[in-house]
């Protein structure tokens, strides 16, 4: 037979390949490491450990409280901006989207590197108020996550629909809580899902705007500074936990598409 | 129902939010002040520094050919898993679907540990080879090159591609001429998107990265801790230089849409 035939299937052998290596071995490494200790016992320490811990706990809880609040903050402003950008009857409406979208594809490194100085600025000394900087640097780097997901949706909405309401005698509130709000419901999630998780773990933000109180994601870079890879282990494990239980609790009211490549597709 | 003055308020304060700490670091980086808010004189000698400070100029062309290595790697073997998995049967397909999914939904500190921990820590690969770096942002990008491609394959027309057999093509060939340009879309804004994460990363480059070695963003982040001013204001430089090229770039796409929309009205 000689020749080896050609498939389409066996095409994606090298990635499926990749995915195994790099993608699901490293979470078996990572759950073995959580388990065992440095000589490689098993234990439970590490998990019991971070319960006992009132500072792990505390980091805990205070990643909650800024995901949370960042969370509400992008949607108080990410709703009426989408809203009034999907509504807009401007020929334009797709380049100025692209504005609210653009602050995106800038590193964000250099983008809260100019936010400090502003808030410098204003504040005197960023050290005074580090849960507002906490929430305000996480709105500034994830906002543009929010808008388009939802300005994505509004924009989809049918037209019809809301003209029939108001021909049956429904006010413009009205029309807008039944029909628009319910209607959005898919982006809105999206844009939470874009927000909430990053807001838990991206502790740069929070470095860079001198913040010294801990979020999840600092725990993990203070045990990978100490070489201490049971303790990271435990803890990104734990992430990821809380990743899944949130992607789960969010599965299914997500509208389709990701919303982070949403803007160049 | 919403009255227009509140519609222009909250745009306003919305682009003014997005936008005013770039622009205000935009004006201060052509100026010699060591910290803005201080009224000084023209001056181009951030740019000058930008572009002279090896250490600089080190740091940007190695963020720019990570991002190139690692987004072609990303895009290839994206497009071939997308394609096999697409044409692969439903368990298959979807075993390859979620694996993909990890990386997306996950945040990127436990990627980057967990590529870590794995391919330093446990086989021992050294950071310097740069193989971690690569894989570790690999793993970042293909998923999301993946993810542009199926949609493009799910809304091709499967008839031409049996019409090429049919007509005496190999599968090679059908595959190259018939299904490649129908899903190059797909595969354009893969390779965009993964560039573009590839550029933003920095907690996957923190835990693979080479200790001498660095990209834009852990650069940034350490500089902003550090107390060398030439540094933070050539750093203010590179942001307009960035912010710049970003609006040129958008520009240019918006153009070509507007072409292509209207070469489509013509017809």
């Amino acid at each position: 037979m000689g020749k080896i035939s050609f498939s389409r299937k066996s095409l994606g052998i090298p990635y499926a390949l990749f995915l195994v290596l790099f993608v699901v071995a490293p979470l078996f490494v990572l759950i073995y490491y959580a388990f065992t200790n440095g000589q490689g016992q098993l234990t439970l320490a590490n998990l019991t450990g971070f319960f006992a811990n009132p500072n792990t706990l505390g980091t805990l809880c205070y990643s909650f409280a800024v995901s949370v609040t960042t969370t509400a903050v992008c949607l108080l402003l990410a709703y009426p901006t989408a809203y009034i950008l999907a509504k807009s009857r401007l020929k334009a409406k797709s380049v100025i989207v692209m504005i609210f979208i653009m602050p995106m594809w800038i590193n964000f490194s250099l983008r809260i590197t100019a936010l400090k100085e502003i808030l410098t600025l204003i504040e005197g000394n960023l050290a005074y108020y580090p849960f507002a900087n906490a929430v305000i640097g996480m709105t500034y780097d994830f906002l543009p996550f929010m808008i388009l997901p939802i300005y994505n949706t509004i924009v989809k909405l049918d037209e019809p629909l809301l003209e029939a309401a108001r021909d049956l005698g429904a006010s413009e509130a009205e029309a807008f809580l039944k029909i628009t709000l319910p209607l959005s419901v898919p982006g809105i999630v999206s844009g939470i899902a874009m927000v909430f998780l990053p807001a838990m773990t991206n502790y740069v933000v929070l470095d860079m705007l001198y913040n010294s109180t801990y979020i999840m994601g600092s725990l993990i870079g203070s045990y990978f500074a100490a070489y201490n890879w049971n303790g990271g282990s435990m803890i990104a494990l734990i992430l990821l936990v809380i990743i899944c239980l949130f992607t789960l609790l969010t599965r299914g009211a997500e509208e389709e598409e990701n919303p982070r490549g949403g803007a160049l597709l | 129902m919403m009255k227009k003055a509140w519609k222009g308020l909250v745009i306003v304060f919305v682009l003014l939010f997005l936008y005013l700490p770039i622009l205000v670091l935009a004006v201060y980086s052509f100026t010699d002040a060591t910290q803005i808010g201080a009224i000084r004189g023209f001056s181009l000698h951030n740019y000058v520094t930008l572009l002279t400070t090896p250490e600089l100029r080190d740091m940007i062309v190695g963020t720019l050919l990570l991002a190139a290595s690692s987004a072609v790697l990303a895009t290839v073997l994206g497009t071939m898993g997308a394609i096999g998995s697409f044409y692969s049967g439903k368990k298959v397909s979807s075993a390859i679907s979620t694996m993909n999914q990890v990386p997306v939904v996950n945040a990127d500190v436990v990627t980057g540990f967990s590529v870590c921990i794995l391919l330093v820590v446990v086989l021992g690969i050294s950071k310097d080879t740069f193989v971690p770096l690569i894989i570790g942002h690999v793993t970042l990008c293909a998923p999301f090159v993946f993810l542009s491609v199926i949609p493009k394959l799910k809304q091709m027309d499967s008839s031409i591609y049996e019409a090429a057999l049919d007509l005496g093509a190999t599968p090679a060939a059908a595959l190259r001429k018939v299904v490649l340009p129908q899903i190059f879309p797909g595969i354009v804004s893969g390779f965009a998107l993964a560039i573009t994460l590839s550029l933003d990363d920095y907690f996957v480059a923190t835990y693979t990265k080479p200790a001498t070695f660095d990209t834009i963003s852990t650069y940034v982040v350490n500089a902003t801790k550090g107390s060398q001013t030439t540094i933070k204001t050539a750093l203010w430089a590179l942001s307009t230089v960035i912010f710049l090229v970003v609006i040129l770039f958008v520009a240019l796409m918006n153009l070509q849409a507007n072409k292509e929309t209207s070469e489509r009205a013509e017809v």
